[in-house]
């Protein structure tokens, strides 16, 4: 059903939508807030859209897709990318058949993340054009856009939605009766699909050649428009930051640029000549800012101050005073706290009292750091916990070592948590080690997920069940434990001194539902029992 | 400020007591209105008992989704103590709908205590009619809890002369 009606939808709602109306066959990715909702609303509305166990996986699967001859959107939060980095940089030069949407959701400000990098990198770095939405409106218009472009040019292209578009509602008018994309169908291409150096290196000219061309369309493109304003102030800006200012200083005038890699250079010249003043506001790092320096243009940028965080209206005002004075800190809320009854509560409690040294990972259980808790002592990226933990361990003093535990949760060990129990079977340290799964059957940080551990698809249909503990058993660890530490709270305490004291590598799962998913994987369950009965 | 009148209101509560819902009744009634809305939050780790507040803008042009600090014209909040942490929002002049506001005993249900006092703002945004706030609430809330919801509603709308 195509409508004109406008709705007031989140990014992420505007963006499924536009999935769904640009005939997109498959949406794929790993759930990571703020970009989770992408593919939950594109499969309730009737879209095919799949949780892979991590990003790097996700991508390989939009890219097979891509060269069927369908279009594809692989969806991820900013550090995901990091993850499918490998493959990113590949499809670059290989390029695409059908067409292939890489949705970054980038959290300037940290409101769900372990940082605050900023992927306009990726776009230069790997050479695969970006597209920076600032509104809902614009969050569906530019993936139709950015769907287009990659149909066009055959190659991927990123689409750069950050927290407060992701999250933010706003009226949307979409498309009506858009074609339909052409079906799937493969033809060989051996030359642009297998990289070989020989075939790398003219798949490296062809990706510059593309670009070229694609820079010398973003000139007159209108996903960069100019707002004439007074000629006093021109402001260079892209994604939110635009409409802060707007809001900000709303006699200026403003370049307001879509299309953020490749950048219309001539039209930005033109801009920047055409007023006495040309600031370059941005969030995050000072990416348009360099740029448009390296290619000699005389623009002010924003004070390293303005670097850190979210930019909002009050920001930018100071920004263009030149205010660089302390900025005055908002009182601090309530934090988050792990929810009354939830089974990690145990777990944490039991390592602060064994005083161990905690190597710990990413998700809810990463708020096992804060009172009253405060067990956990590193937490680097998905999966890290298993690696830092060995690492701990082979260095340290005997007594030390034998502190050390590696706690993570099961999404996150199916994401990247397998290669780290490889790593301890093949290198283990002189002490053994000690990995404790806190498996409450569900991604619960981004909103209870499913994953392949779960059993269920992301629609929470039945699937297969990858089985941690059998997983780690064909791996070989040496002892591999099941409890539910809520129900056994004894026995989980002696097995977890009983592992310490071993020398040998343990894996416990530590199984309890989260208390916020125990009613809906009961119904989930009793849907599945229904449909077997019929 | 530009001479485009736009309305502020921040909600604001913890986890779990209907600060979102509350949001999403309030920018889907300004939308059936026929106004521009934005609203804006960060959800995250608000589910796990945090604070968590929600900026809901609308006018004729709305154009950044947040209200800048000291600029919302009404700070609803559902919990006595995110008030103090919120109060910085609120430009001078403008208006608290505070918990204490409504007399818990006279709600059927303790949980619609945000539509209850969603029901107080509702008196002061003349430019939304009735009829749009009853079918936000009709759309936003499950069918089970609608009737409470509405009792709730009308118990706060009728508090203006309060």
């Amino acid at each position: 059903m195509n409508t004109t009606q406008p709705q007031l939808l989140s990014g992420d709602e505007a963006i499924a939508l536009a999935t769904r109306d640009a005939g997109v066959a498959l949406g794929t990715g790993y759930p990571g807030t703020p970009s989770t909702e992408v593919l939950e609303r594109f499969s309730e509305l009737g879209g095919h859209a799949q949780w892979a166990p991590n990003e790097k996986v996700a991508l390989e699967v939009a890219i097979g897709a891509a060269f069927g001859g369908a279009r594809a959107l692989c969806t991820m939060k900013h550090v995901g990318l990091n993850v499918a980095a490998d493959p990113l940089f590949t499809v670059a030069y290989t390029g695409v058949s059908g067409a292939l949407v890489i949705l970054t959701a980038d959290d300037p400000g940290l409101s769900s993340s372990q940082n605050e990098q900023d992927n306009r990198h990726y776009a230069r770095a790997a050479g695969v054009p970006m597209l920076e939405p600032s509104d809902s409106q614009e969050a569906y218009d530019f993936l139709l856009a950015a769907m287009a472009i990659s149909a066009e040019y055959k190659m991927p292209v990123l689409l750069r939605p950050t927290t407060r578009v992701c999250h933010s509602k706003s009226i949307v008018r979409p498309a009506c009766n858009l074609p339909a994309p052409a079906a799937a169908h493969f033809v060989r291409d051996v030359q642009g699909r297998v990289m070989i150096p020989a075939y790398a290196r003219l798949a490296h000219q062809r990706l510059r050649e593309k670009l070229t061309r694609l820079a010398a369309w973003a000139e007159t493109s209108p996903l960069n428009q100019i707002l004439p304003g007074d000629k006093s102030l021109g402001i260079i800006t892209s994604g939110i930051s635009f409409e802060h200012a707007r809001e900000a200083a709303p006699q200026a005038g403003i370049l307001k640029l879509g299309l953020t890699w490749p950048l219309p250079m001539e039209k930005i010249r033109r801009f920047a000549e055409s007023v006495a003043r040309c600031v370059v506001i941005e969030e995050g790092d000072p990416v348009l800012y360099e740029s448009i320096r390296a290619a000699g243009i005389a623009v002010e940028g924003m004070p390293g101050m303005y670097h850190f965080g979210e930019l909002n209206v009050a920001r930018i005002r100071r920004i263009l005073a030149g205010d660089v004075s302390a900025e005055p800190v908002p009182p601090r809320g309530k934090p988050p706290q792990l929810c009354p009854g939830c089974p990690h509560r145990y777990v944490f409690e039991l390592l602060q009292r064994l005083d161990c040294i905690v190597a710990g990972d990413i998700g809810c259980y990463t708020l096992g750091v804060l009172p009253p808790f405060q067990a956990m002592d590193s937490c680097v990226c998905m999966g890290a916990s298993i690696g830092v933990g060995l690492g701990l361990r082979h260095v340290l003093p005997e007594a030390q070592a034998r502190r050390v535990v590696s706690v993570v949760g099961d999404s996150t060990f199916i994401h990247s948590g397998i290669t780290g129990v490889v790593e301890m079977v093949y290198n283990p340290p002189p002490t053994g080690h000690v990995v404790i799964v806190l498996d409450n059957g569900t991604t619960a940080m981004t909103g209870l997920q499913e994953h392949p551990g779960t059993g269920r698809s992301l629609n929470h249909g039945p699937a297969k069940q990858v089985v941690i503990e059998e997983l780690a058993k064909a791996i070989g660890v040496d002892r591999v434990h099941v409890l539910d530490p809520g129900r056994e709270p004894a026995a989980f305490d002696q097995l977890v001194r009983e592992s310490l004291a071993a020398t040998a590598t343990t894996l416990i799962v530590a199984r309890r539902p989260c208390i916020l998913s125990a009613k809906k994987i009961r119904e989930y369950e009793a849907t599945r029992a229904e449909n077997k009965q019929n | 400020m530009s001479s485009n009148k736009v309305v502020n209101i921040v909600i604001a509560g913890l986890g779990g007591q209907g600060v979102i819902t509350a949001s999403d009744i309030l920018a889907d009634a300004a939308f059936r209105a026929g106004l521009d809305v934005k609203k804006s939050e960060i959800h995250g780790m608000s589910q796990r008992g945090g604070s968590v507040a929600s900026d809901v803008r609308i006018g004729e042009q709305v154009l950044s989704p947040m209200v800048p600090p000291g600029e919302a014209d009404f700070l609803l909040v559902l919990s006595a103590d995110q008030v103090e942490p919120n109060q910085h929002q609120l430009k001078p002049g403008g208006m608290l709908i505070a918990p204490e506001m409504i007399d818990e005993s006279a709600l059927q249900n303790k949980r619609s205590l945000n539509v209850a006092l969603l029901g107080i703002l509702s008196a002061h945004l003349p430019m939304v009619p009735e009829a749009e706030w009853i079918k936000a609430l009709k759309t936003s809330l499950p069918e089970k809890i609608l009737e409470v919801n509405l009792q709730a509603f009308a118990l706060g709308r009728g508090k203006k002369s309060a």
